[in-house]
């Protein structure tokens, strides 16, 4: 009787000594003369109990975590291949609340299958989306996309069924779709973990977008910080390749897509989209000005797509199970799901899909339990170093783009990090400035010399001089409205929304930090995060037209 | 003092015809030797018709690109806010102050093990929860190792 046992192979479970786990289960099962098959699956999302590890029985996958390389030996003792009892047993993993409670549509396999066998992700309703993408025109395509309110998951939010009809409509003897996989923000780790957990959905939501803009060529721009995710992917485009997949004569169809991985070289600028486009081709992660729109004119020239990882791998299940499907999902003009990533000072971190209209307070408390550490929540980021700090009174806001445009603040990628009561804000708004200078690709002055000028702002008010601080307002406004993107032109958000909320950490309290007019225009219609580039220069210019009609 | 002048001239052969050949380029080299040796900056700059200036100018704004050889282990710690609000800057106050030629220590700004901070990375593996006993025995083995 062989038994079936999964380890997860995600990072995060790596990082934690997973791969021990794997070698001493098959060491110990040797050693018992016992057959177990190792599957190398992704993670389900419950970091904190990884590794966490799944025995296949009859009444379904059954996990126990977190599991050391030295609870192995007991584990076996227990007869656990079967379910026997032991104290690292969790039950059911589909019973976990942390995961029942869930709407999972695009992390729907991340965690269940091998992430690298074909078959098992077909047997998932795997490439059923591409299929029914065969029978379409690529108009209707679009349409399907347009219908489902899917929006840019990189953060902007702009509508991917209007970016797509863009680049269909553009003449041009080539176009491409590029994966904006450089996923930089603190807090963010959907993209890492779709990659290496479900990377046939990424290369299946590509090779749609390809068919529905008729693009040839496309590159996944990959963070070098992510060398798993490299791996997967590139041993996934090969077997889907091998497999008729990707290539000439896609399905018979006589359809062409090629993939290509490339991987990036550490500048988080290169998340913003233009930056991306110029790395590509071969150079420094310069930001371009805009127009003309990377739908017109983008890499090499000619019209190109550019999402990030989670809009590209939610095209599947719109195409499998209908745009209305998937608009059922969310709220207001925020349809679909988001994978919230909880994380930071958080007692059980980890990824969250839900529909839009979760509140914060749920996800830190429910699912998030409260910080590791046992202290009081004070702050918590959304949306990535480029996104504002919520304290308190702002986590029972419903999780929806507008809302949380109207809070001044970003939904971004989703990435959530909780920080408890010991953080200094003003510290965490000086390293704001601080990750600004570091990482502006230096193209305009108020990103390039005003996050320089604010690190030294803030050490004077750190150091007491608290007359900076109205020279720190007036250096935000200048950024806040003059940068090109959003690396300079967001890094205001988490200042002043310190600021604002801790004035005590200041020394100072100031009655309102924010720009003129906080609350009624729309800074940002849809929220922004660099680094998964959905066209934060478009969001910056919607910011930009916004202010006009307000 | 380029050792690898006939392993960087097949590289180039390799790479220069792919559209947007620098960057897989410099990642194929610095793979292959652990550095861009800055003498074949000019026979790089030739086969892709750039200057010297402009491949000089791509290797220096991206972090992770150098052009000297590293130490035998890279260490980065992740310095980002998630890792902060773990203690991540003790982490790396206390990786700094160790003093070894077996290493050398980077900040990088996440390494998407944000549920898991603070969290670092020796050469390509990654380690989660970082304590400064975790970090201590993890550093003992790499100097038993080398």
């Amino acid at each position: 009787m062989s038994f079936t046992i999964f380890v997860p192979a995600d990072s995060a479970a790596l990082a934690l000594g997973a791969d021990d786990v794997a070698s001493a289960i098959r060491d110990e099962a040797a050693r018992r003369n016992i057959t177990v098959t190792l599957v190398r699956n992704g993670s389900r999302g419950m970091l904190w109990l990884e590794p966490m590890i799944e025995v296949q029985t009859a009444k379904g996958r059954l996990a126990y975590g977190p599991v050391e390389a030295a609870d192995v030996t007991t584990l076996f003792d227990a007869d656990f291949i079967s379910g026997g009892a032991h104290p690292l047993c969790l039950g059911l993993t589909e019973e976990l609340a942390y995961l029942k409670n869930q709407q999972r549509l695009t992390f729907a396999r991340v965690g269940i299958t091998d992430p690298l066998s074909l078959e098992d992700y077909l047997a998932h309703d795997g490439y059923k989306g591409l299929r029914s993408a065969l029978t379409m025109k690529p108009a209707a395509i679009v349409q399907q996309v347009t219908e489902s309110g899917l929006r840019g998951r990189g953060g902007a939010a702009f509508p991917t069924g209007i970016k797509w009809q863009t680049v269909l409509k553009a003449e041009a003897s080539q176009k491409y779709i590029v994966c904006n996989a450089d996923e930089g923000d603190s807090g963010t780790f959907a993209d890492r973990m779709l990659m290496e957990g479900d990377p046939f959905t990424l290369i299946e939501g590509m090779t749609i977008a390809a068919l529905a803009v008729g693009a040839t060529q496309g590159y996944l721009y990959v963070r070098s910080e992510y060398p798993h995710a490299i791996r997967v992917l590139n041993k996934a485009i090969l077997l889907a390749r091998a497999a008729g997949y990707l290539g000439e004569d896609i399905l018979n169809s006589g359809k062409t897509f090629e993939l290509e991985v490339r991987k990036a070289a550490g500048a988080y600028v290169c998340g913003e989209e233009t930056a991306m486009l110029e790395s590509i081709e071969g150079r420094r992660g310069i930001v371009r000005a805009k127009p003309p729109l990377p739908a017109i004119e983008g890499l090499f020239g000619q019209p190109t797509v550019i999402n990030n990882v989670i809009s590209l791998a939610s095209v599947p299940v719109i195409l499998d199970k209908g745009a209305a499907y998937y608009k059922d999902y969310g709220m207001g003009r925020s349809r679909g799901t988001l994978p919230f990533q909880l994380a930071g000072n958080i007692k059980q971190g980890g990824l969250i899909e839900k529909a839009f209209g979760v509140t914060l307070r749920e996800l830190l408390y429910d699912y998030g339990g409260g910080s590791y550490t046992g202290r009081a929540i004070k702050a918590v980021q959304v949306g990535g170093p480029l996104g504002a700090y919520l304290p308190e009174s702002q986590w029972d806001t419903p999780m929806d783009y507008e809302a949380y445009t109207a809070l001044w603040a970003v939904l971004g990628h989703g990435g959530i990090v909780a920080h408890d009561d010991t953080a200094d804000m003003a510290k965490l708004a000086r390293y704001a400035m601080e990750f600004c200078a570091i990482e502006s690709c230096g193209k305009c002055t108020p990103c390039r010399i005003g996050a320089v000028r604010g690190v030294e702002v803030m050490d004077k008010i750190i150091a007491g001089q608290t007359a900076q601080l109205t020279l720190l307002e007036d250096l935000c406004d200048t950024m806040l409205h003059g940068s090109m993107c959003a690396m300079g032109g967001m890094t205001p958000y988490p200042v002043l929304s310190a600021l604002k909320h801790f004035p005590q950490d200041f020394r100072q309290p100031l009655p309102n930090p924010l720009p003129k007019g906080e609350g009624t225009i729309a800074l940002s219609p849809s929220g922004g995060k660099l680094d998964k580039g959905e066209s934060l220069c478009e969001s910056h210019i919607n910011q930009n037209a916004g202010e006009q009609h307000a | 003092m380029s050792q690898h002048p006939q392993q960087i001239a097949s590289i180039i052969a390799i790479h220069q015809d792919r559209p947007g050949a620098l960057l897989p380029m410099l990642h194929a080299i610095q793979d292959a030797t652990g550095f861009i040796p800055p003498e074949s900056i000019a026979q790089i700059a030739s086969a892709l018709n750039l200057s010297s200036a402009e491949v000089h100018g791509v290797i220096s704004f991206y972090h992770y690109f150098r052009i000297s050889a590293p130490a035998p282990h890279q260490i980065q710690i992740c310095c980002a806010e998630a890792c902060q609000s773990m203690g991540a800057d003790r982490l790396m106050q206390h990786a700094t102050a160790v003093n070894s030629t077996d290493f050398s220590v980077h900040p990088v700004y996440c390494l998407g093990l944000c549920a898991n901070s603070p969290a670092m990375m020796i050469d390509e593996q990654l380690h989660a929860r970082v304590t400064t006993e975790k970090f201590a025995k993890l550093i003992s083995g790499l100097r038993s190792a080398s």
